[in-house]
């Protein structure tokens, strides 16, 4: 195991009775990367960061932390990581800023600190002009980035995001994953996320697809999609059948009229480009690449795609049926 | 943003860390107290009706039979206890709605000891009660009580007492409620009968023997008995009636002095914050 990892993981399991939530994870999370948690509800993601931040014991194996046991060193852990957690945890009849003094004192944040690190971490969020509303009257995307700063207001060497912006409208999440980049340049941390939005783990270092309480895959959101498969390229001709006959005799590759375009599949598209405008020997009008995206990705390791992993197979059965009438 | 980073380091565990974690707690407890003004005014309200009305329509009625004293002036300290008691019980009932909120896991996943935490929601309580106690207190002169200093002190000390242990109480109640309707009704459940039972709202003299033995094993008896004797002995009261009205607390026919009194409440409150703080340290 590495000793210098953010957060090593070593077959983690959790038991409800005898549901398994959790059925021996092993990974790691290396310093200073954003890595993400990919699966649908109910896969084992909030179980397995509830125990990372020391809030569940495991029924077996085990963890660390920023270098910590999870469950020998448990304040050792809780002081070098931030949460975030799905549901509010403030306190609506303060103020932003006593919301965020409270915590500082609770973290032993040093007293010369507190104020300007307060207002540093407001600031980072765009909330220093509201520090004295009481956060009942923030919507719940304010209140979220409140969470996001009081996460970090203490510089944890981890900061857990569980569903980071889940419930929030598109402007607001993309508005959260500003100001996670920004912090990412700012800070010197190390940030754990779970998600069930395809297009948010795009934003992470490395991603792990669990489902059924067990990882199935763990790399690069690239590396994952160039795993799935090849690129699809389309060009756009003046001769189509002719483009095909080029293709297959010049290239080896079977190419097929798909969406009004000539349609074919090649690892590393970009790449392909310029030795097809060279070697096609005929002109190109237009031309598009596009990879695999990771709902592709999470098809193809679990078999089914994420919505239809949370709608749950009833309802999957049901909508068969439906179909088959 | 071309300011530098300001990079904390959390320091270990340590005394030090522990006081300002109890302090905070305290501060937010009064914090929401002093922001929430309805809860203040009927906090404020319950006692001094049953003080003006309750009292002048019950003293009219027991008038011949404790000459020389009113009967508001009975029930003064009982009142008291009775604000205490309620305010003490709805601090801690805030732990149920932090539960609710999410805010009691803010607390709960901080690297300070439960001790901490729990230390500091009862001290809170307990400030807050007090608070609304000397309310109360102002109100000495009214019901013929005197202003003197070293009653009010001691009413003072007895009342901190007091609502330090009833707030240790709910918090221990609280410490696994899901939700604050079954906290406030068992608080209901155990508030009314503790009341009735400590010599609040009529003397523990002269009772049937089943009713006194309750009032004996009722724990807010302690708390309610000191400060009558307190107010009692800076009043000019015939001996017979001294005698009717406040009676004392009696273990197989001795009376039981008043610092005996005052420890059982306080020996009480440590215990119940030791439940309390063990309850929290479970519910992981």
């Amino acid at each position: 195991m590495d000793e210098n990892a953010a957060v090593a993981v070593q077959g983690l399991r959790k038991s409800y009775g005898k549901v398994d939530a959790v059925k021996g994870v092993d990974f790691e999370v290396r310093p200073g990367e954003v890595f993400g948690f990919l699966g649908p509800n109910g896969a084992g993601k909030t179980t397995t960061i509830s125990m990372l931040c020391t809030l569940v014991n495991p029924t077996g194996g085990g963890a660390t932390v920023a270098g910590h046991d999870v469950v020998r060193e448990r304040d050792e852990v809780r002081r070098n990581i931030g949460l975030v957690f799905q549901d509010p945890t403030l306190d609506g009849y303060l103020s932003a800023e006593q919301n965020l003094r409270f915590h500082a004192e609770l973290y032993g944040v040093p007293k010369r600190l507190v104020g300007d690190r307060i207002r540093q971490v407001m600031e980072m969020v765009a909330l220093w002009d509201r520090r004295d509303a009481k956060v009942m009257t923030f919507s719940g995307g304010m209140k979220r980035r409140l969470e996001i700063a009081r996460g970090l207001l203490h510089s944890p060497r981890v900061l857990f995001l569980d569903e980071p912006t889940v419930g929030l409208d598109p402007q607001t999440r993309s508005a959260i994953w500003g100001y996670i980049n920004q912090l990412r340049l700012m800070e010197d941390i190390t940030i754990f996320m779970t998600t069930h939005y395809m297009d948010e783990a795009e934003y992470c270092d490395r991603i792990a697809i669990i489902d059924h309480g067990e990882i199935v895959v763990i790399d690069s959101p690239e590396a994952l999609k160039a795993s799935v498969g090849e690129d699809r390229v389309q060009i756009q001709t003046a001769d189509d059948t002719a483009a095909i006959e080029a293709l297959r005799e010049r290239f080896g590759l079977e190419a097929a009229v798909r969406e009004g375009a000539v349609t074919f599949a090649v690892p590393a598209g970009e790449a392909f480009v310029p030795r097809l405008f060279a070697e096609l020997g005929m002109p190109i009008r237009s031309v598009s690449v596009s990879r695999p995206s990771l709902d592709d990705v999470f098809m193809s390791y679990t078999g089914s795609t994420i919505r239809d992993a949370e709608a749950g197979g009833d309802t999957m059965a049901w909508m068969r049926a439906m179909a088959r009438r | 943003m071309a300011t530098e980073t300001i990079g904390v380091r959390v320091p270990a565990r340590s005394a030090g860390h522990d006081l300002r974690a109890v302090k905070i707690v305290l501060h937010r407890e009064m914090l929401r107290f002093v922001n929430d003004r309805t809860r203040m005014l009927s906090m404020l309200m319950q006692p001094v009706l049953w003080l003006f009305v309750m009292g002048t329509g019950l003293g009219s009625l027991v008038q011949g039979s404790i000459p020389g004293v009113d009967y508001r002036t009975f029930m003064y300290p009982g009142m008291i206890s009775m604000t205490v008691i309620m305010t003490g019980m709805f601090s801690a009932g805030s732990i149920v709605w932090d539960r609710e909120f999410g805010f009691l896991r803010e607390m709960l996943v901080a690297p300070v000891s439960r001790g901490a935490i729990v230390v500091g929601k009862c001290l809170g309580g307990a400030i807050v009660a007090t608070g609304q106690g000397v309310v109360i207190l102002a109100m000495a002169g009214l019901v013929g009580v005197p202003y003197s200093p070293t009653l009010l002190l001691t009413l003072l000390a007895e009342m901190f007492l007091a609502a330090f242990t009833i707030t240790a109480f709910g918090v221990m109640l609280a410490a696994r409620m899901k939700n604050m309707q079954t906290f406030f009704g068992l608080m209901q459940m155990a508030i009314m009968p503790m009341m009735f039972l400590s010599g609040a709202m009529f003397p523990l003299a002269n009772l049937p023997s089943w009713l006194h033995v309750l009032t004996v094993v009722n724990p807010m008896t302690y708390a309610v008995d000191p400060m009558r004797q307190a107010v009692f002995s800076h009043l000019d009261v015939p001996a017979h009636v001294n005698a009717v009205l406040n009676p004392g607390v009696t273990w197989f026919g001795r009376q039981v002095p008043v610092l005996l009194e005052l420890g059982v409440v306080a020996a009480l409150g440590a215990a119940l914050l030791g439940v309390g703080i063990a309850q929290f340290r479970r519910a992981e």
